[in-house]
Protein backbone atom coordinates (compact mmCIF):
# COMPACT_ATOMS: atom_id res chain seq x y z
CA UNK A 1 0.00 0.00 0.00
CA UNK A 2 3.23 2.53 0.58
CA UNK A 3 6.11 1.88 -1.15
CA UNK A 4 9.19 3.90 -0.78
CA UNK A 5 12.03 3.38 -3.52
CA UNK A 6 15.95 4.93 -2.43
CA UNK A 7 14.12 7.82 -0.73
CA UNK A 8 17.13 10.64 -0.16
CA UNK A 9 16.42 14.20 1.69
CA UNK A 10 19.01 16.91 2.41
CA UNK A 11 18.88 19.95 4.61
CA UNK A 12 21.02 22.07 2.65
CA UNK A 13 24.43 19.98 2.37
CA UNK A 14 22.98 17.69 5.72
CA UNK A 15 21.73 14.42 4.37
CA UNK A 16 18.68 13.48 6.48
CA UNK A 17 17.72 10.36 4.77
CA UNK A 18 19.69 8.00 2.77
CA UNK A 19 18.81 5.49 0.02
CA UNK A 20 15.14 4.58 2.23
CA UNK A 21 13.03 1.90 0.70
CA UNK A 22 10.61 -0.49 2.28
CA UNK A 23 6.84 -1.73 1.83
CA UNK A 24 3.91 -0.87 3.90
CA UNK A 25 1.49 -3.94 2.75
CA UNK A 26 -2.63 -3.63 3.58
CA UNK A 27 -3.36 -4.36 7.33
CA UNK A 28 0.58 -4.34 8.40
CA UNK A 29 1.66 -2.47 11.43
CA UNK A 30 5.41 -1.19 10.89
CA UNK A 31 6.94 0.35 13.79
CA UNK A 32 10.00 2.51 13.42
CA UNK A 33 12.46 2.65 15.79
CA UNK A 34 16.00 4.22 16.27
CA UNK A 35 18.66 6.96 17.89
CA UNK A 36 17.02 10.53 17.99
CA UNK A 37 18.17 12.43 15.00
CA UNK A 38 18.39 9.13 12.85
CA UNK A 39 15.50 10.08 10.59
CA UNK A 40 12.56 8.66 11.42
CA UNK A 41 10.22 11.22 12.13
CA UNK A 42 11.15 12.57 8.64
CA UNK A 43 10.90 9.52 6.84
CA UNK A 44 7.25 9.15 8.03
CA UNK A 45 6.33 12.78 7.18
CA UNK A 46 7.79 12.33 3.43
CA UNK A 47 4.84 9.57 3.04
CA UNK A 48 2.20 12.06 3.06
CA UNK A 49 4.11 15.07 1.97
CA UNK A 50 4.74 17.05 5.12
CA UNK A 51 8.38 16.89 4.46
CA UNK A 52 9.60 17.04 0.47
CA UNK A 53 12.12 14.92 -0.68
CA UNK A 54 14.45 15.48 -3.13
CA UNK A 55 14.93 11.99 -4.55
CA UNK A 56 13.51 8.53 -4.85
CA UNK A 57 9.69 7.60 -4.89
CA UNK A 58 6.77 7.29 -2.45
CA UNK A 59 3.70 5.69 -3.81
CA UNK A 60 0.54 5.33 -1.61
CA UNK A 61 -2.15 2.88 -3.48
CA UNK A 62 -0.32 3.75 -6.41
CA UNK A 63 -0.43 7.38 -6.33
CA UNK A 64 3.17 9.07 -6.15
CA UNK A 65 3.68 11.46 -3.09
CA UNK A 66 6.45 13.23 -4.80
CA UNK A 67 4.93 14.39 -8.27
CA UNK A 68 3.71 17.45 -8.56
CA UNK A 69 0.46 17.12 -10.42
CA UNK A 70 -0.93 14.79 -7.23
CA UNK A 71 -3.28 15.94 -5.64
CA UNK A 72 -1.91 16.57 -1.89
CA UNK A 73 -4.88 17.68 -0.13
CA UNK A 74 -6.91 14.91 -1.72
CA UNK A 75 -3.81 12.05 -0.46
CA UNK A 76 -3.15 13.58 2.70
CA UNK A 77 -7.28 13.53 3.50
CA UNK A 78 -6.67 9.38 3.17
CA UNK A 79 -3.80 8.74 5.70
CA UNK A 80 -4.43 9.33 9.31
CA UNK A 81 -1.20 11.42 11.15
CA UNK A 82 -0.96 11.46 15.09
CA UNK A 83 2.06 13.88 16.35
CA UNK A 84 4.28 13.93 19.26
CA UNK A 85 2.59 17.41 20.31
CA UNK A 86 -1.15 16.18 19.24
CA UNK A 87 -1.80 19.17 17.26
CA UNK A 88 -5.49 19.63 18.17
CA UNK A 89 -6.50 23.02 17.33
CA UNK A 90 -6.46 25.23 20.77
CA UNK A 91 -9.28 27.71 19.62
CA UNK A 92 -11.93 24.96 18.62
CA UNK A 93 -13.93 22.64 20.89
CA UNK A 94 -13.06 18.58 20.98
CA UNK A 95 -16.60 18.37 18.79
CA UNK A 96 -15.25 21.21 16.62
CA UNK A 97 -11.92 19.55 15.89
CA UNK A 98 -13.44 16.41 14.99
CA UNK A 99 -15.72 17.52 12.39
CA UNK A 100 -13.53 20.32 10.98
CA UNK A 101 -11.57 18.08 8.03
CA UNK A 102 -14.70 15.89 7.36
CA UNK A 103 -16.73 19.22 6.39
CA UNK A 104 -14.10 20.94 5.28
CA UNK A 105 -12.69 18.12 3.15
CA UNK A 106 -14.91 15.66 2.51
CA UNK A 107 -17.78 17.83 2.11
CA UNK A 108 -19.89 15.85 5.11
CA UNK A 109 -22.52 17.84 6.77
CA UNK A 110 -22.12 19.22 10.00
CA UNK A 111 -24.63 17.00 11.42
CA UNK A 112 -23.20 13.59 9.49
CA UNK A 113 -19.82 15.08 10.81
CA UNK A 114 -21.04 15.61 14.51
CA UNK A 115 -22.36 11.91 14.32
CA UNK A 116 -19.33 10.78 13.00
CA UNK A 117 -17.25 12.37 15.55
CA UNK A 118 -19.14 11.78 18.83
CA UNK A 119 -18.85 7.79 17.69
CA UNK A 120 -15.09 7.69 17.46
CA UNK A 121 -15.07 9.79 20.74
CA UNK A 122 -17.38 7.33 22.58
CA UNK A 123 -15.07 4.59 21.48
CA UNK A 124 -11.91 6.65 22.91
CA UNK A 125 -13.58 6.83 25.95
CA UNK A 126 -13.89 10.64 26.05
CA UNK A 127 -17.70 11.57 24.93
CA UNK A 128 -17.74 13.66 28.14
CA UNK A 129 -15.66 15.84 27.02
CA UNK A 130 -16.80 16.72 23.47
CA UNK A 131 -17.46 20.26 24.46
CA UNK A 132 -14.25 21.33 26.54
CA UNK A 133 -11.53 22.62 24.71
CA UNK A 134 -7.92 21.25 24.05
CA UNK A 135 -6.42 22.61 26.68
CA UNK A 136 -9.19 21.51 29.51
CA UNK A 137 -7.67 17.88 28.65
CA UNK A 138 -5.15 15.97 29.78
CA UNK A 139 -2.14 14.91 27.34
CA UNK A 140 -3.40 11.48 26.74
CA UNK A 141 -7.01 12.65 26.35
CA UNK A 142 -5.57 15.13 23.84
CA UNK A 143 -4.04 12.00 22.05
CA UNK A 144 -7.18 10.15 22.02
CA UNK A 145 -8.73 12.63 20.64
CA UNK A 146 -6.19 13.38 17.57
CA UNK A 147 -6.47 9.76 17.04
CA UNK A 148 -10.34 9.92 16.71
CA UNK A 149 -9.67 13.18 15.03
CA UNK A 150 -7.21 10.74 12.00
CA UNK A 151 -9.96 8.55 12.46
CA UNK A 152 -13.07 10.46 11.39
CA UNK A 153 -11.28 10.96 7.77
CA UNK A 154 -11.72 7.36 7.15
CA UNK A 155 -8.33 6.79 6.48
CA UNK A 156 -6.62 4.21 4.77
CA UNK A 157 -3.43 3.83 6.59
CA UNK A 158 -2.51 5.59 9.53
CA UNK A 159 0.99 7.41 10.40
CA UNK A 160 1.99 8.03 13.97
CA UNK A 161 4.77 10.21 14.89
CA UNK A 162 6.13 9.17 18.65
CA UNK A 163 2.47 9.31 19.32
CA UNK A 164 3.59 8.63 23.50
CA UNK A 165 6.56 10.42 23.91
CA UNK A 166 5.37 14.09 24.99
CA UNK A 167 2.72 11.91 27.78
CA UNK A 168 3.61 11.67 31.17
CA UNK A 169 4.52 7.25 31.61
CA UNK A 170 0.88 7.07 33.63
CA UNK A 171 -0.99 8.34 30.66
CA UNK A 172 0.76 6.30 27.82
CA UNK A 173 -1.24 3.33 27.96
CA UNK A 174 -4.35 4.85 27.81
CA UNK A 175 -2.90 5.97 24.13
CA UNK A 176 -1.02 2.62 23.29
CA UNK A 177 -4.23 0.89 24.11
CA UNK A 178 -6.28 2.58 21.60
CA UNK A 179 -3.58 1.74 19.07
CA UNK A 180 -3.51 -1.84 19.90
CA UNK A 181 -7.32 -1.78 19.40
CA UNK A 182 -6.74 -0.31 16.38
CA UNK A 183 -4.04 -2.62 15.22
CA UNK A 184 -5.91 -5.95 15.80
CA UNK A 185 -9.14 -4.45 13.21
CA UNK A 186 -6.63 -4.52 10.59
CA UNK A 187 -5.52 -0.71 10.16
CA UNK A 188 -2.65 -0.06 8.05
CA UNK A 189 -0.23 1.25 10.06
CA UNK A 190 3.23 2.95 10.31
CA UNK A 191 4.30 4.03 14.04
CA UNK A 192 7.33 6.03 14.62
CA UNK A 193 8.27 5.00 18.80
CA UNK A 194 10.41 3.55 21.47
CA UNK A 195 7.33 1.53 22.78
CA UNK A 196 8.86 -1.65 22.12
CA UNK A 197 6.15 -3.28 24.34
CA UNK A 198 3.72 -2.07 21.46
CA UNK A 199 6.03 -3.62 18.77
CA UNK A 200 6.29 -7.18 20.43
CA UNK A 201 2.62 -6.83 20.88
CA UNK A 202 0.78 -5.81 17.79
CA UNK A 203 3.49 -5.01 14.98
CA UNK A 204 4.47 -7.45 11.99
CA UNK A 205 7.83 -5.67 10.99
CA UNK A 206 10.66 -3.50 12.88
CA UNK A 207 12.60 -1.05 11.01
CA UNK A 208 15.39 0.44 12.69
CA UNK A 209 16.85 3.64 11.73
CA UNK A 210 20.20 5.36 12.18
CA UNK A 211 21.91 8.43 10.49
CA UNK A 212 19.18 8.46 7.79
CA UNK A 213 19.67 5.04 7.24
CA UNK A 214 16.80 2.07 6.86
CA UNK A 215 19.90 -0.49 9.18
CA UNK A 216 17.76 -3.31 9.49
CA UNK A 217 13.87 -4.28 8.23
CA UNK A 218 12.50 -7.37 9.49
CA UNK A 219 9.96 -9.16 10.92
CA UNK A 220 9.49 -8.27 14.51
CA UNK A 221 10.46 -12.10 15.95
CA UNK A 222 13.25 -12.10 13.80
CA UNK A 223 13.99 -8.06 14.88
CA UNK A 224 13.81 -8.94 18.82
CA UNK A 225 15.54 -12.67 18.30
CA UNK A 226 18.35 -11.79 16.67
CA UNK A 227 19.21 -8.47 14.93
CA UNK A 228 21.43 -8.39 12.75
CA UNK A 229 23.44 -4.91 12.88
CA UNK A 230 25.78 -4.27 15.81
CA UNK A 231 23.67 -0.84 15.65
CA UNK A 232 20.84 -2.03 16.36
CA UNK A 233 22.19 -4.68 18.91
CA UNK A 234 22.90 -1.83 20.71
CA UNK A 235 20.22 0.57 20.84
CA UNK A 236 17.79 -2.38 21.87
CA UNK A 237 19.78 -3.24 25.01
CA UNK A 238 20.01 0.35 25.67
CA UNK A 239 16.28 0.70 25.59
CA UNK A 240 15.01 -2.58 26.46
CA UNK A 241 17.16 -2.07 30.16
CA UNK A 242 15.15 1.02 31.41
CA UNK B 1 -8.48 83.54 34.00
CA UNK B 2 -10.52 86.29 32.41
CA UNK B 3 -8.88 86.27 29.06
CA UNK B 4 -10.18 82.94 28.70
CA UNK B 5 -13.44 82.03 27.41
CA UNK B 6 -14.24 78.44 28.09
CA UNK B 7 -17.87 78.85 26.43
CA UNK B 8 -16.73 78.31 23.23
CA UNK B 9 -16.15 74.41 23.65
CA UNK B 10 -19.65 73.83 24.89
CA UNK B 11 -20.94 76.37 21.83
CA UNK B 12 -19.20 74.26 19.10
CA UNK B 13 -19.42 70.43 20.94
CA UNK B 14 -22.00 69.37 18.46
CA UNK B 15 -19.91 70.41 15.49
CA UNK B 16 -16.92 69.02 16.66
CA UNK B 17 -18.56 65.49 17.99
CA UNK B 18 -20.81 65.10 14.95
CA UNK B 19 -18.82 66.43 12.17
CA UNK B 20 -14.88 66.17 13.43
CA UNK B 21 -15.36 62.92 15.65
CA UNK B 22 -17.69 61.16 13.40
CA UNK B 23 -14.83 61.68 10.86
CA UNK B 24 -12.01 60.89 12.90
CA UNK B 25 -13.53 57.37 14.42
CA UNK B 26 -15.44 55.92 10.86
CA UNK B 27 -11.89 56.72 9.29
CA UNK B 28 -9.89 54.84 12.40
CA UNK B 29 -12.29 52.10 12.00
CA UNK B 30 -12.71 51.55 8.34
CA UNK B 31 -8.50 52.11 7.90
CA UNK B 32 -8.36 49.62 10.69
CA UNK B 33 -10.38 47.26 9.35
CA UNK B 34 -8.72 47.10 5.68
CA UNK B 35 -5.32 47.34 7.39
CA UNK B 36 -5.68 44.75 9.29
CA UNK B 37 -7.02 42.37 5.91
CA UNK B 38 -4.88 44.20 3.48
CA UNK B 39 -1.44 43.56 5.80
CA UNK B 40 -2.44 40.03 6.81
CA UNK B 41 -2.53 39.41 2.89
CA UNK B 42 1.11 41.22 2.91
CA UNK B 43 2.12 39.33 5.60
CA UNK B 44 1.03 35.94 4.03
CA UNK B 45 3.14 37.38 1.16
CA UNK B 46 6.31 38.08 3.04
CA UNK B 47 6.24 34.78 4.42
CA UNK B 48 5.58 32.90 1.39
CA UNK B 49 8.11 29.97 0.20
CA UNK B 50 7.73 31.96 -3.25
CA UNK B 51 10.45 34.33 -3.28
CA UNK B 52 9.05 37.17 -5.70
CA UNK B 53 5.84 37.34 -3.36
CA UNK B 54 7.39 37.74 -0.10
CA UNK B 55 10.89 40.36 -1.65
CA UNK B 56 7.33 42.28 -3.31
CA UNK B 57 5.46 42.49 0.11
CA UNK B 58 9.11 43.42 2.05
CA UNK B 59 9.67 45.87 -0.32
CA UNK B 60 6.43 47.40 0.02
CA UNK B 61 6.56 47.32 3.80
CA UNK B 62 10.30 48.58 4.07
CA UNK B 63 8.58 51.77 1.66
CA UNK B 64 5.91 52.75 3.93
CA UNK B 65 7.46 52.33 7.25
CA UNK B 66 10.45 54.51 5.69
CA UNK B 67 8.28 57.34 4.62
CA UNK B 68 6.67 60.02 7.34
CA UNK B 69 3.26 59.63 7.20
CA UNK B 70 2.18 62.91 6.32
CA UNK B 71 4.23 62.68 3.21
CA UNK B 72 2.40 59.68 2.39
CA UNK B 73 -1.29 61.78 3.13
CA UNK B 74 0.14 64.13 0.49
CA UNK B 75 1.14 61.97 -1.99
CA UNK B 76 -2.01 59.83 -2.12
CA UNK B 77 -4.26 63.04 -2.29
CA UNK B 78 -2.45 64.14 -4.96
CA UNK B 79 -1.69 60.99 -7.01
CA UNK B 80 -5.11 59.01 -6.16
CA UNK B 81 -7.16 60.98 -8.53
CA UNK B 82 -4.75 60.61 -11.45
CA UNK B 83 -4.31 56.75 -10.24
CA UNK B 84 -8.14 56.70 -10.47
CA UNK B 85 -8.03 58.23 -14.14
CA UNK B 86 -5.51 55.64 -15.17
CA UNK B 87 -7.84 52.41 -13.53
CA UNK B 88 -11.24 53.80 -15.30
CA UNK B 89 -9.38 54.98 -18.18
CA UNK B 90 -10.94 58.83 -17.81
CA UNK B 91 -8.85 61.44 -19.51
CA UNK B 92 -9.36 63.59 -16.59
CA UNK B 93 -8.34 63.16 -12.89
CA UNK B 94 -11.12 61.71 -11.21
CA UNK B 95 -12.36 63.46 -7.64
CA UNK B 96 -11.91 61.74 -5.07
CA UNK B 97 -13.07 63.85 -2.26
CA UNK B 98 -11.05 63.85 1.31
CA UNK B 99 -12.54 61.36 3.13
CA UNK B 100 -11.60 58.11 0.46
CA UNK B 101 -8.57 59.44 -0.06
CA UNK B 102 -7.34 59.53 3.57
CA UNK B 103 -9.40 55.77 3.76
CA UNK B 104 -7.20 54.61 1.11
CA UNK B 105 -4.22 56.39 2.47
CA UNK B 106 -4.31 55.19 6.09
CA UNK B 107 -5.25 51.93 5.10
CA UNK B 108 -2.36 51.38 2.69
CA UNK B 109 -0.13 52.64 5.55
CA UNK B 110 -1.25 51.00 8.12
CA UNK B 111 -1.07 48.03 6.66
CA UNK B 112 2.33 47.98 6.54
CA UNK B 113 2.29 48.14 10.25
CA UNK B 114 -0.50 45.77 10.62
CA UNK B 115 1.48 43.21 8.29
CA UNK B 116 4.64 42.67 10.82
CA UNK B 117 2.12 42.17 13.72
CA UNK B 118 0.23 39.62 11.60
CA UNK B 119 3.88 38.28 10.62
CA UNK B 120 4.73 38.15 14.01
CA UNK B 121 1.63 36.16 14.80
CA UNK B 122 1.57 33.77 12.24
CA UNK B 123 5.08 33.06 13.57
CA UNK B 124 3.99 32.03 16.96
CA UNK B 125 1.79 29.50 15.48
CA UNK B 126 3.72 26.20 15.95
CA UNK B 127 4.95 24.18 12.71
CA UNK B 128 3.00 21.62 13.62
CA UNK B 129 -0.73 23.17 13.95
CA UNK B 130 0.14 23.73 9.94
CA UNK B 131 0.85 19.93 9.70
CA UNK B 132 -1.88 18.64 11.46
CA UNK B 133 -4.32 20.91 8.82
CA UNK B 134 -2.53 19.56 6.15
CA UNK B 135 -2.42 16.19 7.50
CA UNK B 136 -6.45 16.34 7.65
CA UNK B 137 -6.39 17.30 3.54
CA UNK B 138 -7.21 20.82 4.12
CA UNK B 139 -5.44 23.51 1.67
CA UNK B 140 -3.04 26.16 2.49
CA UNK B 141 -6.35 28.94 2.62
CA UNK B 142 -8.35 26.45 4.85
CA UNK B 143 -5.32 25.97 7.04
CA UNK B 144 -4.34 29.88 7.30
CA UNK B 145 -7.97 30.78 7.44
CA UNK B 146 -9.51 27.63 10.06
CA UNK B 147 -6.25 27.26 11.98
CA UNK B 148 -3.55 29.70 11.65
CA UNK B 149 -5.09 33.30 10.97
CA UNK B 150 -7.50 32.55 13.94
CA UNK B 151 -4.84 31.63 16.47
CA UNK B 152 -2.40 34.22 15.19
CA UNK B 153 -5.24 37.25 15.47
CA UNK B 154 -6.25 36.27 19.14
CA UNK B 155 -2.84 36.16 20.28
CA UNK B 156 -2.16 39.26 18.31
CA UNK B 157 -5.38 41.32 19.57
CA UNK B 158 -3.38 43.49 22.05
CA UNK B 159 -0.82 44.85 20.08
CA UNK B 160 -3.30 44.87 17.11
CA UNK B 161 -5.28 47.17 19.00
CA UNK B 162 -2.49 49.59 20.55
CA UNK B 163 -1.51 49.89 16.51
CA UNK B 164 -5.11 51.42 16.51
CA UNK B 165 -4.34 53.39 19.21
CA UNK B 166 -1.82 55.20 17.11
CA UNK B 167 -3.90 54.82 14.04
CA UNK B 168 -6.20 57.17 15.53
CA UNK B 169 -4.22 59.48 16.92
CA UNK B 170 -2.53 59.90 13.06
CA UNK B 171 -5.84 60.61 11.51
CA UNK B 172 -5.47 64.07 13.01
CA UNK B 173 -3.13 64.49 10.36
CA UNK B 174 -5.36 64.53 7.95
CA UNK B 175 -5.77 68.16 8.37
CA UNK B 176 -3.17 68.96 6.51
CA UNK B 177 -5.49 68.06 3.23
CA UNK B 178 -8.42 70.19 4.65
CA UNK B 179 -10.38 67.11 5.93
CA UNK B 180 -12.89 68.09 9.07
CA UNK B 181 -11.47 65.83 11.58
CA UNK B 182 -11.81 66.36 14.98
CA UNK B 183 -8.56 68.15 15.23
CA UNK B 184 -9.79 69.71 11.79
CA UNK B 185 -12.83 71.12 13.38
CA UNK B 186 -11.48 72.28 16.08
CA UNK B 187 -8.61 73.74 14.24
CA UNK B 188 -11.35 75.80 12.40
CA UNK B 189 -13.08 77.13 15.24
CA UNK B 190 -10.32 78.07 16.84
CA UNK B 191 -9.41 80.35 13.74
CA UNK B 192 -12.70 81.59 13.48
CA UNK B 193 -13.18 82.79 17.14
CA UNK B 194 -9.48 83.30 17.74
CA UNK B 195 -9.46 80.48 20.83
CA UNK B 196 -6.42 78.39 20.00
CA UNK B 197 -5.83 78.22 23.90
CA UNK B 198 -9.17 76.57 25.02
CA UNK B 199 -9.86 74.63 21.92
CA UNK B 200 -6.41 72.90 21.64
CA UNK B 201 -6.46 72.13 25.02
CA UNK B 202 -9.59 70.41 25.02
CA UNK B 203 -8.83 68.47 22.05
CA UNK B 204 -5.77 67.56 23.92
CA UNK B 205 -7.87 66.59 26.65
CA UNK B 206 -10.53 64.44 24.76
CA UNK B 207 -7.88 62.20 22.58
CA UNK B 208 -5.90 61.93 26.32
CA UNK B 209 -9.15 60.54 27.67
CA UNK B 210 -10.12 58.30 24.60
CA UNK B 211 -6.19 56.48 24.17
CA UNK B 212 -5.80 56.09 27.66
CA UNK B 213 -9.17 54.61 28.08
CA UNK B 214 -8.50 52.32 25.03
CA UNK B 215 -5.45 51.66 26.25
CA UNK B 216 -6.45 50.50 29.81
CA UNK B 217 -9.12 47.87 27.93
CA UNK B 218 -6.19 46.61 25.64
CA UNK B 219 -4.03 46.00 29.22
CA UNK B 220 -7.15 44.08 30.83
CA UNK B 221 -7.45 41.96 27.26
CA UNK B 222 -3.80 41.46 27.48
CA UNK B 223 -4.43 39.57 30.86
CA UNK B 224 -6.81 38.14 30.26
CA UNK B 225 -5.56 36.22 27.04
CA UNK B 226 -2.49 35.41 29.05
CA UNK B 227 -5.10 33.58 31.32
CA UNK B 228 -6.58 31.40 28.36
CA UNK B 229 -3.45 30.51 27.23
Amino acid sequence: MISMKNVSKWYGSFQVLADCSTEVAKGEVVVVCGPSGSGKSTLIKCVNALEPFQKGSITVEGISVGDPKTNLPKLRSRIGMVFQNFELFPHMTVTENLTLGQVKVLGRSIGEATEKGLKLLERVGLLAHKDKYPGQLSGGQQQRVAIARALSMDPIAMLFDEPTSALDPEMINEVLDVMVELAKEGMTMMVVTHEMGFARKVAHRVIFMDAGRIVEDANKEEFFGTPRSERAQQFLSKILHH
Amino acid sequence: MSGFDFDVIERSLPYLFREGMTFTLTLTALAMTGGIVFGTLLAMMRLSAFKPLSMLAGAYVNLMRSIPLVLVIFWFFFLVPYIGAWILREPNPIKVGTFWSALITFTMFEAAYYCEIMRAGIQSIARGQVWSGYALGLNYWQTMGKIVLPQAFRNMLPVLLTQTIILFQDTSLVYVISATDFLGAASKIANRDYRLVEMYSFVAIVYFAMSYGLSTLVRRLQQRIAIIR
